[in-house]
């Protein structure tokens, strides 16, 4: 990464001539020395060990790593951290005191800023109101909004991001801008440690280097960072040590980032050997058989042109490609969520009504769309009920739900996916993000699903989860369903699929089997005259 | 990891300001409790509804024990205990018609201003001269067609016009009240039909006929709700209409019929009410929205859709009645009866968002501390 060299410059320069008490390198945070430890930390709820005896280290100005599957206690530690749970039993050291934090209000004054995935942002005030928001500068009941205005230009200064305006609107900045807001509000809280909750699922590729360098000069500053993420090639670059979580257990602490071979790891992880498994293709794909769906010159003005494509029954098709190609739209249109405009759709050569979800689906479609939660999921009603969403009417007998039956072969499908956990009456809610895809893809498992169409099947979804997902969608295939793939991984769809499409600017630039292609190329056609948005300014 | 992103849970948006951490502690707290443990019928699924109508009737017999404590002297003649809780069903039966299916609209993402419009309508069309010359029957079949197609027309307009349902059964209230009034010439049109009338004063066993009607559509609506593909739907449509979409569900289609069962509801409510005042006029029903709403609401159904019981309905419809009896034996005014109603429906949204979550845990750590 150049950005490294090039960048610490700015913000240091602009730091010193502040006038506001801001977040200058803590005079007493000397690199190295320990900011937060933890000891033996558990937490209970009801039935679930949720912490199980968490030890963690984390000194000023590192980046500390958190790895572990989904379910291994990450987002109940970060809780625990930013005050939203209080531990059972166990010590949390914060600065040499031991500390119980009564609320996240009370973790944010002490100097503990957590960064969500999904930001919290409000997206009609400006950035500085955001920056600022809850605790802005007022002078007798009035908010000093130069004052302000000013303060989060040094702020953002500081981050390396002095060209974003702070009376600009939230709603008008893209991801990357929204996580450097992020950040300016954890900074104009004089926060000492900041947790970044998977910062990079939200950005583009081009953008993580720019996440990495406000990283490197927050460090430099001698804040502590608590980096999650599940991409270990991240981890590499940025992390300086490691702590792995399993079940609620620490079971490393402080391994280096740089050199532990990712075999430990992911061994620490899972407790198995192997990274990423992609289960074998068969020998020779079933070539005899006519077309399952045949896609006929597709178009959708300003998302994709004149795609074409088949799939054949126990084929899977992967789509390699930027967000911003087409292929998610591409997928939802053969899917009759959108219409096209020109083109045709057909399913086992019977053309399907354009824009009607539901011929598609009595035609054996099924579709694991982008956004779990907001595309996918009930999240307040139970398992067994998400899965059935598309089939309840068939288990019914005259208009009459049969539950039970429901229920078993809900729990049908939970046993073939490993759900965990396995009892379907708990509301989908309470899963974990690679659960909660089981439960999508298992809702087209049950039914006559001829076709499953996969939007990033593997987003959010750790590397345990995935292989168990990948092996899923492998089966299928060798029942003779058809999977057509879309995935921003290319080692997923190179490795998954049997034939690859790759699209670029809405249309189909290369296809090939997938053995004919490796990651480079891939990568190399998909990026080709992408100058990409150049969004992260 | 992704609990913490739980940002579309449809709870969250009625209740949070926006800038507070993404999680609302005790949200996620009670999520994770539940996920705990054994599920008994107390916690697990339909246990949150059930902990609800319990709260409810809690209401209910509060407000029984001010009667007694008020009234000592009508309370202690058990014949004129056992008439008052008739009196009491009967002033409920119209308005639990009308919010059962105000509940499903809402349930299923929706809202409908228009049922006291369409009640209306419904019981002038069903009593203009012409329509009385077609007997009983006659005016039943016009009231339940013209409550029907109201209801139609409104999902219509929602679904396929894509108008916003606020604006669309607005819209309605207004054009409906308008056209039962050119109807009815802006004269109270007197039914002289005997059936009819007898509705409202027949008793079978000892208890009115409106009460078996309102329990009739009760049974029918819970059945629908928590037994059938359509409440399946409902619940879905309201929750997630775009999952719903994309599992195949016609989500278009089913708003139009949830429009249509609200405007069938009041069609019988109109008949029920028409048999009430042995006449219809353009300005019955006047408020009914409010009322089916407010009910629907304090029976825990979420405004935001994907979540609500028939019975919390019904209980709340017959709270509402009960504080309306309660003034009338104390012989109150009706303008400190509506004050009451107001702050019996905000202190019972409130009571179900924080006490039942603080309640929950409450039960969870005790649960914990026994193990």
């Amino acid at each position: 990464m150049t950005e490294r060299e090039a960048s610490p410059t700015g913000g240091s320069a602009e730091g010193g001539s502040v006038d506001a008490p801001l977040v200058e390198a803590p005079a007493d945070a000397v690199a190295g020395e320990v900011v937060l430890r933890l000891t033996d930390v558990v937490k209970t709820f009801p039935g679930v060990r949720a912490l199980d005896g968490v030890q963690l280290e984390v000194r000023a100005g590192e980046v500390h790593c958190l790895l572990g599957q989904n379910g291994a206690g990450k987002s109940t530690l970060i809780k625990v951290l930013s005050g939203v749970h209080r531990p059972d039993a166990g010590q949390v050291e914060w600065r040499g005191d031991p500390v119980t934090f009564a609320n996240p209000q009370a973790a944010m004054r002490a100097g503990i800023a957590t960064i969500y995935q999904e930001l919290d942002l409000v997206e009609d005030l400006s950035v500085g109101e955001n920056a600022f928001l809850g605790h802005e500068p007022r002078r007798f009941g009035f908010v000093r909004r130069g004052h302000m205005a000013r303060r989060t230009r040094q702020i953002l200064g500081r981050l390396g991001h002095a060209e974003i305006p702070p009376n600009r609107m939230v709603r008008a900045l893209p991801a990357a801008g929204k996580q450097v807001v992020s950040m300016a509000r954890a900074l104009s809280h004089e926060a000492r440690l900041i947790i970044m909750d998977e910062p990079s699922a939200v950005l583009a590729h081009d953008e993580v280097g720019n996440l990495f360098r406000i990283i490197r000069e927050l460090t430099a500053q001698g804040i502590a960072v608590i980096y999650i993420s599940h991409r270990l090639e991240e981890i590499r670059e940025i992390g300086d040590r490691v702590t792995v979580l399993k079940d609620g257990r620490t079971t490393a602490a402080n391994l280096p980032a740089r050199d532990t071979p990712t075999r430990d790891l992911v061994n620490r992880m899972t407790g198995r050997t192997i990274e990423y498994v992609f289960p074998e293709r068969p020998v020779a794909a079933t070539t005899a058989d006519a077309d399952l769906l045949e896609v006929e010159g597709l178009t959708r003005a300003g998302e994709f042109a004149d795609v074409s494509l088949r799939v054949r029954p126990g084929e899977i098709v992967g789509i390699a490609g930027l967000v911003g190609s087409g292929r998610s739209e591409l997928l939802e249109t053969i899917y009759g969520a959108r219409r096209p405009e020109a083109g045709t759709v057909r399913m086992a050569g019977r053309a399907l009504r354009p824009g009607s979800v539901g011929a598609a689906v009595r035609a054996g479609m099924g579709m694991a769309p982008e956004e779990r939660k907001s595309q996918a999921l009930l999240l307040g009603e139970p398992i067994y009920r998400n899965v059935t969403l598309a089939t309840f009417a068939r288990y019914a007998r005259a208009g009459f739900t049969d539950t039970g039956r429901e229920r078993a072969e809900a729990d049908r499908v939970a046993e073939s996916l490993e759900l965990r956990p396995r009892d379907v009456r708990r509301p989908v809610r309470t899963l974990s993000g690679g659960n909660q895809q089981k439960v999508v893809v298992g809702r087209w498992l049950l039914g006559d699903t001829r076709l499953l169409l996969l939007d990033e099947p593997t987003r959010g979804v750790d590397v345990g989860a995935r292989a168990e997902l990948y092996q899923v969608i492998r089966t299928l295939a060798e029942r003779g369903v058809g999977v057509l793939l879309v995935s921003s991984e290319v080692p997923e769809v190179l490795g998954l699929a049997d034939r690859v499409l790759v699209m670029r600017e809405g249309r189909v630039v290369r296809e090939a089997p997938a053995g004919e292609l490796d990651e480079n190329t891939v990568l190399d056609l998909v990026m080709a005259g992408s100058l990409m948005e150049g969004a992260a300014a | 990891m992704s609990d913490v992103t739980d940002t579309s849970t449809p709870e969250r948006p009625a209740q949070l300001p926006a800038q507070s951490p993404p999680v609302d502690p005790a949200e996620t707290a009670a999520a994770e409790q539940r996920a705990g443990g054994r599920l008994s019928w107390w916690r697990g699924e339909g246990g949150e509804g059930a902990r609800r109508n319990l709260w409810l009737i809690g209401v209910l017999v509060a407000l029984i024990v001010i009667g007694v404590i008020t009234r000592p002297d009508l309370y202690g003649d058990s014949s004129w205990v056992w008439s008052n809780i008739l009196v009491i069903l009967k002033l409920a039966s119209v308005v639990g018609v009308v919010t059962v299916g105000m509940t499903f609209v809402i349930i299923g993402g929706g809202i409908d201003l228009s049922v006291g419009a369409i009640v209306a309508l419904a019981g002038v069309w069903a009593t203009t001269v012409a329509t009385q010359s077609y007997g009983a029957g006659g005016m039943i079949f016009c009231a339940l067609a013209v409550g029907l197609c109201v209801g139609l027309v409104n999902g219509v307009l929602i679904s396929y016009g894509r108008l916003v349902p606020f604006i669309a059964t607005l819209a309605m209230l207004v054009a409906a009240r308008g056209l039962a009034a050119e109807l009815s010439d802006k004269q109270t049109q007197v039914s002289d039909n005997a059936t009819i009338n007898g509705i409202a004063s027949t008793n079978l066993f000892g208890i009115p006929l409106l009460v078996y009607i309102l329990a009739a559509v009760v049974l029918a609506g819970w059945v629908l709700l928590n037994r059938t593909t359509f409440g399946r739907r409902t619940v879905a449509v309201g929750g997630n209409p775009e999952a719903a979409r994309l599992a195949g569900i016609d989500v278009k289609r089913h708003t139009v019929l949830l429009y249509a069962l609200s405007g069938l509801c009041c069609g019988i409510a109109a008949i029920m009410l028409t048999a009430q005042a042995t006449s219809a006029q353009a300005a019955m029903a006047n408020l009914y929205e409010l009322d089916a709403i407010a009910a629907a609401i304090i029976g825990g159904t979420l405004l935001s859709g994907g979540r609500g019981t028939i019975i919390g309905s019904l209980l709340g419809v017959i709270i509402f009645s009960t504080i309306t009896n309660l003034f009338a034996i104390n012989g109150l005014t009706t303008e400190a009866q509506n004050m009451v109603k107001g702050g019996i429906i905000v202190a019972a949204v409130l009571v179900q968002q924080v006490q039942f979550r603080s309640l929950t845990q409450f039960l969870g750590r005790n649960r914990l501390t026994t193990n």
